[in-house]
């Protein structure tokens, strides 16, 4: 078994209020991510998904537990691990060729002008934004900067790429194509992603796992969904499959009833290793995959 | 109706600025009256003086006759007392810039640093609450009894004057830097010096010109009291010889070019800002 990318132990979260109360956001949360993954977490607001992914990124602080990314323990930001930001976060005064070189050059220092700018170039042609090159964030919609803090995260290469629901602020339409366009780029690249989303459909498209999050405060993982759905699956076809609807209803029973209630049927429930389930295959098939080791239908 | 738009406000101006000329000429016409004082004083002011014909007010004729008179040699140097209205329009804004670049290179990096740290906003605050409002004249003394020299003393007073709202919108500017460009420099692992000149900096500028622009002018608003007081050189000097010279037209003269001068270096702040500003 490979070495997960990024391992979790035992984090948690607190704040304490202005009148001196304390809030425990999540606590004990385990998990872990496998290099060339896509892992998506599914939440309600509250749950501390950003939290989480702001201590992965190193913005931010645990209260407790551990972080470790390819086997070290994450005390600071690290250009191993590139965010793209919900509110894209371009910075206004500089041309999208700007902001990515903002980026490269941060990443090699050494390199000159027209390296940067190859570098640049390649990453803005794989968005589809050649042309734009020169255009300022404000001349952009806000697909084409939601590209532009794409490239902007790819161009240094990062061993991993976390996205705070890159989507959210979008239209459906081109929601839509964007989301195709980052699992063709994945694909590609074979990048590993921690994703946030709130969009069970996105979820269901781009990922290899989904985990559940149960309400906060003190938040913990539910359960980790197997998305055993072909990774050749398209926006298009995907609602097609026979898993699709199976993996979907028991997301959105999950969000709907069971993120709330949680605490009832959490008895034989081992924080330690939040269970696998695999809703998409149909009871005999799931018999048939053995024990804790689900059938991950990646080829 | 475009054009009329285009058109129209410049032409109510114009309209504006005849008709207030057209009222000061009338006020200023010489008056017909009867001798009414005693002869001998009459033969002693002259008869134009003695009758109230003539006001010691300039007509809109005169007034512009002076502006072509100080146009045409501005720049003549005849004596202490006696300096071309451009030598002196020279002073004050040498004096001026001097002051205020001064106060800029103070100004600014002290800025960045309060709005950098807040420990170091929450010490100086006091100090800067209390300063702030003192008018920048009454720091004229204690500059002349100190620096023991009354050129210096005038950049000084312009140099206090126009630090204040550089060093509060540089501040302010450097604070309110979005935290997630911020966020965006701490993951790409960019150093402190970096992330100031290629974040802080350009995400604050346009609050920084909008500080630079109100110290300009006020730097040209205390300039002229600052230059009444030192005496010597300067526009401010000059409104006050003039007045001692009882030569209301040159006083006028005086008055419209501080305007003018005043209106220029606040455009070139304006054009400047407009320069670091970039659209959301």
């Amino acid at each position: 078994m490979t070495e997960p990318l990024i391992r979790i132990e035992g984090i948690s979260k607190k704040f304490t209020g202005r009148d001196g109360t304390e809030t425990t956001v999540f606590e004990n949360l385990h998990f872990s991510v496998d290099p060339g993954e896509f892992v998506c977490l599914i939440g309600h607001s509250g749950c501390g998904k950003t939290t989480i992914l702001n201590v992965l990124s190193g913005l931010d602080q645990t209260s407790s537990g551990y972080v470790f990314v390819g086997g070290r323990e994450v005390n600071g930001p690290s250009l191993d691990r590139a965010v793209i930001f919900q509110s894209h976060a371009l910075m206004p005064w500089l041309t999208v060729m700007g902001n990515i070189a903002f980026a490269v050059s941060s990443r090699w220092p050494e390199w000159d002008k027209d390296k940067v700018r190859a570098h640049c170039q390649q990453y803005i042609d794989l968005v589809n934004l050649t042309g734009s090159e020169k255009k300022r964030p404000a001349e952009l919609s806000g697909g084409m900067k939601q590209r532009v803090g794409i490239a902007r995260a790819l161009s240094i290469q990062p061993k991993m790429l976390l996205m705070d629901e890159p989507f959210s602020a979008l239209d459906a339409l081109t929601r839509g194509v964007l989301q195709e366009e980052v699992l063709r780029i994945c694909a590609e690249t074979r990048q590993t992603v921690f994703m946030i989303t709130h969009d069970v459909d996105e979820a269901i498209l781009l990922a290899d796992k989904i985990v559940l999050m149960t309400n906060g405060p003190y938040a913990k993982i539910a359960e980790i969904v197997v998305n055993t759905m072909p990774r050749s699956r398209t926006r298009h076809d995907l609602h097609k499959h026979p898993h699709y609807y199976r993996i979907r209803n028991h997301l959105i029973d999950f969000l709907v009833d069971r993120s709330k209630a949680f605490a009832g049927d959490a008895v034989n429930h081992d924080p330690r290793h939040p269970p696998l389930v695999t809703p998409g295959l149909d009871p005999a098939e799931a018999a048939a995959s053995p024990a804790g080791k689900p059938l991950v239908a990646v080829k | 109706m475009s054009r009329l738009k285009s058109w129209g406000a410049p032409l109510l101006s114009l309209l504006i600025l005849l008709g207030m000329i057209g009222v000061w000429h009338a006020l200023t016409l010489p008056k017909t009256a009867a001798q009414t004082v005693d002869s001998e004083y009459a033969a002693l002011v002259g008869a134009a003086a003695a009758t109230g014909q003539k006001s010691a007010f300039p007509s809109p004729a005169d007034f512009g006759r002076k502006i072509g008179e100080h146009l045409s040699d501005p720049f003549y140097d005849r004596g202490p007392n006696d300096k071309g209205i451009g030598i002196q329009l020279g002073y004050s804004i040498g004096r001026v810039l001097a002051g205020y670049l001064l106060a800029a290179l103070v100004a600014v990096p002290l800025g960045f640093l309060i709005g950098m740290s807040p420990t170091v906003y929450r010490a100086l605050d006091p100090f800067i609450q209390v300063l702030k409002p003192i008018s920048p004249l009454a720091w004229m003394p204690l500059a002349l009894f100190t620096l023991k020299d009354s050129a210096v003393s005038a950049i000084f007073v312009i140099f206090i004057c126009s630090v204040w709202p550089m060093l509060i919108n540089t501040a302010f500017g450097v604070a309110s830097v979005r935290r997630e460009w911020l966020n965006v420099a701490r993951t790409l692992e960019v150093g402190s010096f970096r992330t100031a000149f290629r974040v802080i900096l350009p995400a604050a500028a346009p609050t920084i010109m909008t500080g630079m622009r109100i110290s300009i002018s006020i730097a040209w608003l205390v300039i002229v009291a600052a230059e009444m007081l030192v005496g010597g050189t300067g526009i401010g000097y000059f409104v006050w010889n003039e007045w001692n010279n009882l030569s209301i037209t040159n006083i006028m003269t005086a008055i419209l070019a501080i305007g003018v001068v005043g209106m220029l270096l606040d455009l070139m702040m304006a054009k400047l800002t407009k320069l670091v500003t970039f659209p959301e």
